[in-house]
């Protein structure tokens, strides 16, 4: 496939060589969580090797909220596919949209403390050959987990780049065998004024739903991350569980999942039903289609002071502008 | 009492200078968050926006409690939301979009919400230049039909603010209001009303005469 050759092209000699990808871990759940070597992706995930875990950190006790980066890589060598440094732990995790903890960008930071994301259920619904109730850590023991440098780009025109942590979308749906029925997967995130004050106030149509097409979400590069940085993900960015979905504007990266369900018809989403004229179900970056309030052809990326131009497909073209062949992109924002 | 006007002066200085300082100190120390620039852009906005509702609250404050000089501080209060709102414009311009004029100009013509914003800022503009003595004797009458663009602007500025914010309007919605007040304030019943009570007050305390006291603020006070 021509997404992966071309990220596994080598920049430097810090460069994992060819085939480490294969060296990705089994998901093995929080108490052996630092054990996890990351499974690397090469260009994607740029420093450092994927050996074995022995050089690990101890684990962050269970409620403890990761304080920073993991200790057993050198973070600031990592670089994105492009050569772009990543923003820091301070930007990822206090720069949050996540409304369930409040509208500003600093609340879900200063709010997120009642989630309690473990233990978690994920419940698996709709066209599928093996729905049910599934406790978060056992459902993804099978999977693998990859270390995957994206940018992410929000619709309101900012973006950082962050090194994810997660298993890829795809084998998660192949592993609960989609219908032929299936066409859409649905993601929802969890409802519960409790653990989500900003969910008291109806600023959105809680719970908080997004959607893919079905061969979107079987694409490569959509990304289920559990971590970032290295750590379990902090609540404020959307733990246990979130989608990254790095060609797309932020909010289809729906955060703190507790269903995924699949449908033969195009579900409702949060954002295009509570304002259809600005964001669409598809949310492809696209820097020649504005927001009907501001430009999307440039961005500002955290720490820079110019805004830098967008690029199509948030820089992911080659890699899934075929998903959209024949598509008028202006039609379906 | 000039020692009291002085002093309130004073205030309304420190109060109105206060919020760019800390603004400029936190900038400076970088504790705006992960994106300072949005930060400075919408602080500056907001406090044009609340200096200029509280120039507006002025006249009203002034017929419901008054007090007459309290109209010597309008214009005060009033050239410090302008000197926000240019800080606001100028952020956006130098700090937002280091002086990407194409798209500086594009925002203005297709994003009503920009559009909004720069035409309340159009409207402050001849406000503050003839905000002088000078401008106000030349104007005369007409000086304070002029200066009720205030109004419009105020109504521009808010919805600017309205449109730009995503989902939650819970903010600006409380700046409507404020706004609608003020501007239900301004209606001739209202104003007949305030100004029946203001006489019965008067008349009591001056055992039955008239009280000498102007109800009309659209001549200016002498020493605006």
């Amino acid at each position: 496939m021509v997404w992966i050759r071309r990220i596994q092209e080598p920049r430097d000699n810090e460069i994992t060589p060819y085939g480490t990808w294969l060296n990705r871990r089994h998901f093995i759940g929080r108490s052996a969580k630092a054990a996890v070597a990351s499974a690397l992706v090469p260009g994607l995930l740029s420093a450092c090797d994927a050996e074995q875990g022995s050089a690990a950190t101890p684990a962050a006790g269970p409620q403890e909220a990761p304080e920073g980066p993991s200790q057993d890589r050198d973070w600031a060598s990592v670089r994105s596919e492009l050569d772009e440094p990543l923003n820091s732990w301070e930007d990822v995790t206090t720069y949050n949209n996540f409304y369930e903890f409040g509208v500003g960008k600093d609340d879900p930071a200063k709010n997120a403390q009642s989630l309690r994301s473990r233990p978690w259920s994920i419940s698996i619904e709709g066209e599928v050959g093996k729905p049910g109730v599934y406790d978060l850590e056992d459902f993804l023991k099978p999977h693998l987990v990859e270390d995957r440098v994206y940018r992410l780009r929000c619709v309101e025109a900012w973006s950082m780049v962050i090194p994810w942590r997660g298993v890829p979308l795809r084998d998660v749906i192949r592993r609960v065998e989609p219908t032929s029925n299936a066409r859409f997967v649905e993601l929802t995130t969890l409802l519960d004024e409790e653990q989500m004050p900003g969910q008291r106030r109806r600023v959105l149509d809680w719970p908080y739903v997004e959607a893919l097409r079905l061969d979107e979400a079987l694409h490569p590069l959509a990304l289920l991350a559990t971590g970032v940085y290295g750590r379990d993900l902090p609540n404020q960015n959307g733990a246990p569980m979130r989608l990254v979905v790095p060609w797309k504007y932020g909010f289809k990266s729906v955060k703190s999942i507790v269903k995924i369900r699949l449908l033969d018809t195009m579900p409702r989403t949060t954002w295009a039903a509570s304002a259809p004229r600005e964001y669409g179900f598809y949310a492809n970056v696209n820097p020649s289609v504005d927001h009907p309030r501001w430009t999307q052809a440039r961005e500002r990326r955290l720490g820079e002071f110019r805004r830098r131009p967008t690029a199509m497909f948030n820089g992911y073209e080659d890699e899934v502008s075929s998903l959209y062949s024949g598509m008028d992109l202006r039609q379906n924002f | 009492m000039r020692n009291r006007t002085w002093a309130i002066r004073a205030v309304i200085w420190v109060v109105a200078l206060v919020p760019a300082g800390l603004l400029l100190v936190a900038y400076l120390r970088d504790q705006l968050g992960a994106n300072p620039i949005e930060e400075v852009v919408h602080r500056l906005g907001w406090w044009a926006l609340v200096l200029l509702l509280t120039s507006l609250a002025i006249t009203p404050l002034r017929r419901i409690t008054g007090w007459n000089r309290i109209v010597r501080y309008r214009r005060l209060v009033g050239l410090f939301a302008f000197a926000y709102a240019t800080a606001h414009l100028l952020a956006y311009v130098v700090l937002d979009q280091w002086f990407a004029w194409g798209f500086i100009a594009e925002d203005i013509a297709e994003r009503p919400f920009i559009l909004a914003g720069f035409s309340a800022w159009l409207l402050l503009l001849p406000l503050a230049l003839t905000s002088t003595r000078g401008w106000i004797r030349r104007l005369g009458r007409r000086w304070g039909a002029l200066h009720r663009l205030a109004y419009a602007a105020a109504a521009l500025g808010t919805l600017h603010f309205f449109w730009r914010v995503k989902a939650d309007t819970r903010e600006p919605i409380v700046f409507v209001l404020l706004l609608a007040m003020l501007l239900l304030l301004r209606t001739p019943l209202v104003n007949r009303k305030l100004a029946e009570r203001r006489r019965r007050r008067a008349e009591n305390r001056n055992g039955g005469h008239r009280s000498a006291r102007r109800s009309d603020d659209r001549i200016p006070a002498p020493d605006l």
